[in-house]
């Protein structure tokens, strides 16, 4: 054995037993997204074709707008979890958990109550989402920027923080909301609670321009986010700095989490749902095999699911409570393997 | 190569780290010791700019390492904390390719693979290579960190108790690593020891520090002496040559 300084000492250090060489890993999570891409494009052409009697110029106009809408919503979520989870150092806490959505039903709430049903209905839904997606991501660099940005990696601190959060959000809006009128409130609840149905064609094009747009920016990250992820000490000493590199990804989460929102509402447990699968798939060791990983979970997920949903079962509104059913399972799986460990 | 002036760190009314102040600029090993809650891991992180300094300055290669851009900083100075504590599932061939990031930003180039693999060879690594790091004992995993650091490939290199976690014969060979960057690479290493004959047999020269200051700083003859080692820990020590070199014993 070729020793450090050239000594030889003739006591084996490892087990050769234990030196089973594990240069697959890096093939096995190749074929592992192959798999994942297959499946998730095998969804989404399911999806389009299956029941699609009579006309094109029917069946396109009225599927393709809620695929793209599915497509762009888990990729956003899978992007924003997976992110998330490295900016806050751990893999439990997602962006709804710490109340990133509850925030944005606040300012929407607030938005009615302050400048009144009238203005939201007549001002330009472009604008509008401009100015909440901005306030937003000032809200979340105050509040969540501060809470991760110093190294403050206390799971048990941040998960408190980021749930009690939540539910004071949760709960001025639900207070402000008994206020308003009825009218208001069904304005409101309409923005509130948008689904896969009836989506607005403009507001997806402007969540697809987005998203790509946070996409492209997250992707010239992930070297620094690879290096992010072995700590604040070592990052720092590797020359990534990680206070500015928290701040940049935490508003570029906010966009991704308010433009699935406006599109879809709110989901709690999605995200965590599919990081934790893809992580369990594919492994952590590069954000971008996990996030690929995670952004096709999320497809096959969402476009799998209501694919069985609606055309084989014929429900059509259980896929997000069904998801959620899963996600919290996840969810407490993890934390229960966590406190037992 | 790194200037340390009057480096002070408070916390509360507490000054852990008081008015130290240190110089290196040859190669060569210098090795920190001290009573625990001395202050030398603070220092080291102050130098390494991982604790904001509160005051005094710090350089290196005449960078003011609050001021300097990160990864000026990266391909100059590197350090190995305490402890390491690890979010994604790495092997130790990634982990070690981490340390070319300063260079590479990521992506890795024919040049970056050569580094990795002598760091691999420096750290006895091979056999483990595509082990994943939670699957390696506590003193594999300390290695594999220390060849991270070495495949940064910087001229200076602090090293924080590097001799965590290790057997007798892996803390020799890393002392020896330590003397042949030092000698043969021409790098400037400051390491944390504990134990001052590992200190006195690869060092050049020992800095001692108690309650924040820096006490003692000099070659190996003049600091571990009886005095000396007993003013710096409170203990009552013996001071024997043997074979040459200082030796610290303790009575029962
Ligand atoms: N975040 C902190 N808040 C308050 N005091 C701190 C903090 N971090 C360190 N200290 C104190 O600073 C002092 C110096 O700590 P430091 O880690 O530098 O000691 P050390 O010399 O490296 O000790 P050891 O040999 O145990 O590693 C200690 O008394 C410690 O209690
Ligand atoms: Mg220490």
């Amino acid at each position: 054995m070729a020793d450090v300084a050239g000594n030889h000492v003739s006591a084996a250090a490892e087990d050769p037993a234990q030196v089973a060489p594990k240069r697959a890993a890096r093939q096995h999570s190749l074929r592992m997204l192959a798999f994942l891409a297959v499946l998730a494009l095998f969804s989404c052409a399911l999806f389009m074709t299956l029941g699609a009697r009579g006309n094109w110029s029917f069946v396109l106009p009225f599927r393709a707008p809620k695929l793209a809408a599915m497509i762009v919503v888990g990729h956003a979520i899978a992007l924003s979890t997976v992110i998330f989870q490295t900016l806050s150092g751990n893999r439990i806490l997602t962006p709804s958990i710490m109340g990133f959505d509850a925030l944005y039903a606040l300012i929407q709430t607030l938005m009615v109550v302050v400048a009144g049903t009238a203005f939201v209905t007549a001002a330009d839904p472009m604008a509008l989402f401009f100015a909440q997606t901005a306030v937003m991501i000032l809200f979340a660099l105050g509040l969540y920027g501060s809470l991760i940005g110093r190294g403050a990696r206390d799971l048990l601190r941040l998960l408190l923080v980021g749930v009690i959060l939540g539910v004071l959000f949760r709960s001025l809006a639900g207070f402000l909301q008994r206020l308003i009128d009825p009218n208001a409130f069904v304005v409101l609840q309409d923005r509130l609670y948008a689904s896969f149905n009836g989506i607005e064609t403009d507001l997806l094009a402007v969540a697809v321009v987005a998203i790509g747009l946070v996409t492209f920016a997250f992707w010239r990250l992930l070297p620094q986010l690879d290096v992010l992820a072995l700590g604040r000490d070592t990052a720092i000493s590797l020359g990534v700095d990680p206070v500015r590199l928290t701040q940049l990804s935490l508003g570029l989460v906010a966009v991704l989490v308010s433009v699935s929102t406006a599109l879809v509402g709110p989901v709690t447990f999605f995200g965590l749902l599919v990081a934790s699968l893809a992580v369990a798939l594919v492994g952590s060791r590069r954000h971008a095999e996990t996030l690929i990983a995670a952004s096709l979970i999320a497809v096959i997920c969402l476009v799998g699911g209501q694919t069985i949903l609606e055309r084989v079962l014929g429900f059509d509104t259980a896929l997000g409570i069904i998801i959620e059913f899963l996600g919290g399972i996840v969810f407490l799986a993890i934390v229960l393997k966590r406190g037992i460990q | 190569m790194i200037e340390a002036v009057a480096l002070t760190k408070l916390y509360g009314d507490s000054r852990v780290v008081d008015g130290a102040s240190l110089t290196l600029d040859a190669p060569g090993v210098t090795a920190i010791i001290g009573p625990n809650g001395a202050g030398k891991s603070t220092l080291l992180s102050m130098i390494a700019r991982l604790l904001p300094i509160d005051e005094g300055k710090a350089f290196v290669d005449g960078l003011d390492v609050t001021r300097a851009k990160g990864d000026e900083l990266a391909r100059r100075i590197s350090v190995l904390r305490q402890e390491n504590g690890l979010l994604a599932r790495l092997t130790v061939r990634d982990l070690i390719g981490f340390g070319r990031f300063p260079h590479s930003k990521g992506r890795l180039t024919a040049n970056d693979h050569v580094k990795i693999t002598e760091a691999l060879a420096f750290l006895d690594l091979e056999p483990l290579a595509e082990r994943f790091l939670d699957e390696l004992s506590g003193g594999q995993r300390q290695r594999a960190f220390v060849a991270m650091v070495l495949a940064q490939d910087t001229k200076a290199i602090l090293l924080d108790e590097p001799l965590n976690n290790l057997d007798i014969r892996h803390a020799v060979s890393m002392m020896r690593l330590v003397r042949r960057a030092a000698d043969e690479l021409g790098k400037i290493v400051v390491v944390v020891l504990h134990d001052i004959n590992f200190a006195s047999a690869y060092a050049d020269r020992i800095v001692a520090m108690r309650e924040g200051r820096i006490v003692v700083d000099g070659p190996v003859e003049a600091v571990v002496s009886e005095e000396t080692i007993e003013a710096v820990f409170g203990l009552p020590v013996l001071v024997r040559e043997i074979e040459g070199q200082r030796t610290c014993l303790f009575r029962r």
